[in-house]
């Protein structure tokens, strides 16, 4: 057990960033030792490395509680020991009774004052943190309204009338503050369950609840992707519900912007114009059950945005991944699969009215709507 | 059993079963012993299944996106371990202690409601088969042993398998809950104040008093969920304005003080264990006593630091964050207050000793992370992570598990008159301290690094470094295994052919030493009158004229009854005189009953229910029919409302 | 039940102390119940509210209900005396109240059913019929173990020296009692002072 507070062996990772502002000479070895021993085990969605002040402020706070802890944890741990070691039976014992202490109330005030006294150190910045990350950014900030759904999440950007689906798209150091709900189907609360948005770099999570609105600011420091995952247990695909953050500089951030305020073009010939036939996309939801615009919103610029029971696919290619974040829209393959038999893929409840059915398509169809969806940049 | 009273009145279905022996005094054991053993035993058969839903998990999760079992069934599996190590392990473990020595501890015969405590059985090991019945009747639950709604509404959930079973294991609970706190305080022996009660029962009595307290808000709780899932009630559904937190509030509300429901008689066994082995009175005893009430009456202010990620405001995040940096004081108190009892003394290194140090030691960790939970804007960082899941298993495994381990190996010849092995059962404590922080300890890291908790697989972009964590972890529960078949062979080999314990092979401090190993079924011959704290030590030793601490002779105190001469005593304590409480077949009628309301209860299929009810009905009615005695036609207890309470004022 | 120790520590008998602490459970029962209750008083999905509540019907079954703990206690104290046929003619009484106030329940409920509130209707009314109907069910336990008492003393099981039985059944029934007066104040005397707050 003692040999936890020995770092196992990890890949070290650049780009620490360990927080050594005021604070004493003992300290600041203190806090570099661990920082570095945080830093040796970084991960691609590790909470120990803050990439925005949101998740910076939190990891500022806990760092040093993690030293006074590791200091508690010696002390105790080294007095046990010590007991252990000095206190044991000796071979020659000549078995008469050690003196019989009932107690000493001295110590006793001692080791509930002390403990008293850190912990109030420690409420005090606390609470200071407790506010000052749940409260409205100050200055500008954009809004992105979250609903999580089983098992994916929809973004939408009210600023720009703008649906994505789990691929949030931020500028670098804006704070956005999203507006967070759950709902199943489409926006309707009545069978959404709780979820949970959390992208550990950019800040700690906050549970998305179906009826209520809840808020989450964040902010990215640097263009960077960002991974995150839903953190409160959703159900069967709980582990399949991802979250990407892609932070981009200003300006690519409003030329992205531009690209998913105008509609998508139908294609009008070969392949692709096959696939927007059978999508549906012309002829909005009315098409039949088969019909993938039934649940999928692709905007040709016709009439409103509103948003489908499934992710909006108005420019699906403009995407990374699909799926919630479990593949890639560049592999055709996946891609195909997935037409092929979507439950196969992730698992999913399309008989309980959540997820994606198997429709069951010819290989035709496939090549059509593939040639489709990968048109819609 | 008073064999020495030949019956002279008809056998009919009211007549007290007089089996002594065999499966049948078993299933109508009345006998606080007996039925602490069965609770033991079941408790073993359990903790095998929670052990090998372990296993799937970790074997599940040893490597990136394995897929040995399909995401249904972790999720059930997952949802299974929790409820199982929480609902019908730990619990129960504790009931199992409750049950041996509570009376022993007090110097009573029996606790207050013998018949109350066969049916607290009989429910738990119902409820338990219920619950485990689910994965044969179409799937266990799998919406987590938290059960937060809307997903638990959800039919594919599964949860009315755990609305319905964990109402069962309430009753258990609760009914036990009242029998104890009334047998602590209504049956010590004469001079047992409170201030002189061995450390256990001071944490019996908090941890019962939180069960009675607890229980009926998660007993609401399930009603609700219930009345939600089977009878189309609205508390929970968002569409109508129902509020999901309100479960989160009530669950809580009933799941911290669980927490402490869980922990708090393993402080008490570890009370026990290391003054004996220290040869050392346990320092500040009131300390630890007031810190252990404190505890309990705190652990119900601090609910909501399970939902600081939840849709609570500021405000309230604030408030929680402070109560539960303030609980951790009294549980500082605690530990210091065991190394104290430690300092200074003899250390004899049994395997209950190697296993309650064991204890303060990893629950220290837990404590520890604990607090580090309590910074709420960091909190959200760790909130349903693997960090967590380390925490509560340090807490939980660390701390729970391993003290009520000790009291296994420390009580042992108590119940069994033999010894286990000391071997064995160091080989034991050292794999299992090493299996357990192989598993546990990396979980803190993969945490800390972004692993989500309750995920049927381990996802690849966590990282090489998580994968590693995750592949210790998953060789850790291998250890833990053989270190679990090590443990169950000492023990079966120990009752088959231990060496013999003697009545005090410890050199104890407490009165259940006083009675023979085993005990009779009465357990004293006499009832001790106690008149110190540690009472068994103070007729063991006294001190000399430098104030040191001598062996009396045997004898030479006159208060002085050895183990033997209590089990031997002439004459009259042979014991047949002694009128104890007749076994009887009611209280696993009456518990079979509530099998049809249960499984009636799922449909619902109202004439099961009806059946049911009809049948724990005229449980009930043979339980209050019944003899009080077999022999007796009626209740002797008379009381006299002319007369004044006399003789029997409080000690 | 008790044999063997004869004398208790706190000069209680088993049965009484437990039944205190039992009950002492079913207050956190109720309150947790009163809570839900109060939370969802204007979540009513559209439906009726608490304008629905017909204060002087229920104020009359209350006092009816309240009038039997009278009865209780007076049966309870002809149990103390050995007067075993007032006993058993004061507990008939108190039963019968109690069916009273159960069947004005039931009738309320009725009335409520056809004026569009029933339990899947709006969390409100979950809460209100799962809270009375709780409480409703209690008096139902009340009035079989009154029931059983009545039948038991006939019999013979329970004696005349045996008040303790009558006095634990007691127990139980004030306890009902003051729940009810809780919640009537709650759920019918003040809610819009609880709307308010």
């Amino acid at each position: 057990m003692r040999d936890r507070t020995k770092p196992l062996p990890a890949p070290t990772l650049p780009g620490t960033r360990a927080p050594i502002r005021r604070r004493t000479r003992v300290g600041t070895i203190l806090v570099l030792a661990l920082g570095l021993f945080l830093a040796s085990c970084s991960a691609p969605q590790s909470a120990m490395d803050p990439a925005g002040p949101y998740a910076q402020g939190p990891h500022d706070l806990i760092v040093p509680v993690f030293v006074i802890a590791l200091v508690v944890f010696i002390l105790v741990q080294g007095l046990i020991i010590f007991a252990v070691v000095k206190f044991r039976r000796r071979p020659d014992d000549d078995g008469s009774l050690p003196a019989q202490v009932h107690g000493n109330t001295r110590l006793e005030i001692f080791w509930t004052v002390i403990p008293a006294l850190i912990l109030a150190g420690i409420a005090v910045p606390t609470v200071q943190g407790i506010f000052s990350t749940m409260n409205e950014p100050d200055g500008e900030y954009l809004t992105v309204e979250v609903v999580g759904h089983r098992w994916w999440w929809e973004f939408y950007y009210p600023d720009f009338d703008i649906y994505t689906a789990n691929e949030l798209v931020i500028p670098v150091d804006t704070p956005v503050r999203l507006e967070m709900t759950a709902a199943d189907p489409g926006r309707d609360p009545a069978r959404g369950v709780i979820h949970s948005f959390w992208i550990p770099r950019l800040a700690g999570k906050q549970d998305v609840v179906p009826g209520q609105q809840t808020y989450l600011n964040i902010q990215a420091s640097e263009a960077d992707r960002y991974l995150g995952m839903c953190a409160e247990y959703c159900g069967l695909s709980h582990v399949n519900m991802r979250i990407r953050a892609e932070s981009l500089e200003q300006g690519d951030f409003d030329a992205w912007v531009d690209n998913q305020m105008s509609p998508a073009v139908t294609p009008t010939d070969g392949l692709a114009a096959q696939g927007a036939e059978l999508f549906g996309v012309e002829h909005n939801t009315d098409i039949g059950a088969r019909s993938c615009a039934a649940c999928h919103q692709v905007w040709n610029g016709d009439g409103a945005r509103v948003p489908g029971v499934g992710p909006d696919l108005t420019h699906f290619a403009s995407r990374e991944e699909f799926a919630a974040g479990l593949f890639d829209v560049d592999d055709e393959e996946q891609l195909r699969e997935w037409l092929r038999d979507p439950p196969a893929m992730k698992p999913m409840q399309p008989e309980n009215g959540v997820g994606m059915p198997n429709l069951n398509l010819t290989e035709e169809e496939i090549d059509a709507l593939v040639a489709y969806l990968l048109a819609l940049e | 059993m008073s064999q020495s009273t030949p019956t002279t009145s008809r056998r009919s279905v009211f007549s007290r079963p007089r089996a002594e022996k065999g499966f049948t005094s078993w299933i109508t054991t009345t006998d606080h012993k007996r039925i602490g053993i069965m609770y033991f035993f079941t408790v073993l058969v359990f903790f095998t299944l929670g052990g090998a839903e372990s296993g799937v998990i970790r074997a599940q999760l040893a490597q990136a996106e394995m897929d040995l079992v399909t995401a249904e069934i972790y999720n059930q599996v997952f949802t299974m371990h929790g409820l199982t190590m929480v609902f019908l392990v730990v619990m129960p473990f504790g009931a199992a202690f409750f049950n041996y020595l509570i009376p022993l501890q007090i110097g009573a015969r029996d606790v207050a409601f013998p018949r109350l405590n066969a049916f607290s059985y009989w429910m738990y090991l119902f409820g338990g088969i219920f619950l485990y019945s689910s994965f044969l009747l179409g799937g266990a639950p799998n919406g987590a042993w938290t059960g937060y709604a809307p997903l638990a509404l959800d039919g594919v959930s599964n949860m009315a398998f755990y609305a319905i079973g964990l109402q069962l294991l309430g009753v258990s609970s609760l009914s036990a809950a009242v029998n104890f706190i009334v047998t602590i305080l209504n049956m010590r022996a004469p001079g047992l104040t409170f201030m002189r009660m061995p450390m256990f029962i001071w944490m019996s009595l908090v941890t019962n008093f939180l069960l009675l307290f607890a229980m009926p808000i998660i007993a609401v709780a399930l009603f609700m969920l219930q009345f939600d899932t089977v009878f189309g009630a609205q508390f929970f559904n968002p569409a109508t304005g129902g509020d999901p937190i309100l479960w989160q509030h009530l669950f809580w509300l009933f799941g911290h003080p669980e927490v402490y429901i869980m922990i708090l008689p393993a402080m008490g066994i570890v009370s026990e264990i290391l003054p004996v082995f220290s040869r050392k009175p346990l320092f500040g005893y009131a300390a630890v006593a007031f810190a252990g009430a404190a505890i309990g009456f705190i652990g119900f202010g601090v609910w909501a630091h399970h939902m600081f990620t939840s849709a609570i405001g500021p405000v309230a995040r604030s408030a929680f964050a402070l109560s539960t940096m303030f609980i951790a004081v009294p549980t500082g108190i605690k530990i210091f207050n065991w190394v104290f009892t430690m300092w200074g003394g003899k250390l004899r290194f049994t395997t209950p000793m190697l296993f309650s140090i064991g204890f303060v030691s990893m629950f220290t960790i837990g404590g520890l992370s604990g607090v580090t939970h309590a910074v709420v804007p960091h909190n959200a960082q760790q909130h349903d992570t693997y960090y967590v899941v380390a925490h509560f298993h340090y807490v939980l495994f660390g701390g729970a598990l391993f003290a009520l381990i000790a009291g296994v190996y420390y009580w042992f010849p108590k119940v069994t008159g033999r010894l286990m092995s000391e071997k064995l059962g160091r080989v034991h404590f050292w794999t299992w301290l090493l299996g357990f922080n192989l598993t546990f300890g990396p979980m803190h890291m993969s945490g800390l690094l972004g692993q989500p908790r309750r995920t049927a697989v381990l996802p690849a972009e966590l990282g090489g470094t998580v994968e590693l964590y995750n592949l210790l972890s998953s060789l850790g529960v291998v250890v833990l295994a053989v270190s679990a078949l090590v443990f169950l062979f000492n023990l079966i080999a120990s009752i088959r052919a231990g060496a013999a314990s003697g009545p005090d092979p410890w050199d104890a401090r407490t009165i259940e030493w006083l009675s023979e190993s085993p005990p009779k079924h009465y357990n004293f011959a006499e009832i001790p009158v106690v008149s110190h704290r540690d009472e068994f030590w103070h007729r063991k030793y006294a001190e000399d004229a430098a104030g040191q601490p001598v062996a009396v002779p045997a004898g030479g105190s006159e208060d002085h009854v050895t183990a033997e001469a209590a089990a031997h005593g002439e004459g009259d304590h042979d014991g047949h005189h002694i009128h104890m409480p007749d076994p009887s077949y009611w209280p696993l009628v009456m518990c079979l009953g509530f099998f049809p309301v249960a499984y009636g209860l799922l449909g619902p299929t109202p004439w099961l229910i009806g059946l049911g009810v009809v049948w724990v009905i005229i449980g009930f009615f043979g339980w209050i029919i019944e003899p009080v005695a077999e022999g007796d036609d009626d209740d002797p207890i008379v009381e006299d409302p002319a007369a004044p309470r006399s003789g029997v004022a409080a000690h | 039940m008790t044999a063997g120790v004869h004398e208790t520590t706190l000069g209680l008998d088993h049965r009484k102390l437990g039944m205190w602490v039992f009950l002492g459970s079913e207050f956190l029962f109720f309150g947790a119940f009163v809570s839900a209750y109060i939370l969802y008083l204007d979540t009513t999905a559209g439906g009726p509210g608490v304008e629905i509540f017909d204060i002087p019907f229920t104020s009359i079954s209350s006092f009816v209900l309240l009038m039997s703990s009278l009865t209780m206690v007076l049966a309870h104290n002809a149990h103390t005396r050995r007067d075993m046929r007032r006993m058993r003619m004061w507990i008939l009484a108190t039963a019968g109240q109690g069916a009273v106030f159960l069947g004005g329940q039931i009738f309320e409920f009725t009335v409520f059913y056809k004026e569009g509130l029933n339990l899947t209707q709006s969390p409100f009314a979950s809460g209100f019929f799962v809270l009375t109907g709780f409480h409703g069910l209690h008096v139902f336990v009340g009035i079989l173990l009154l029931l059983s008492l009545y039948s038991l003393t006939l019999t013979g099981k329970v004696k005349p020296d045996q008040d303790l039985k009558t006095e634990m059944i007691g127990l139980y029934w004030h306890f009902v009692d003051i729940i009810w007066v809780i919640i009537f104040t709650v759920v019918y005397l003040i809610p819009d002072l609880l709307m308010e707050a």
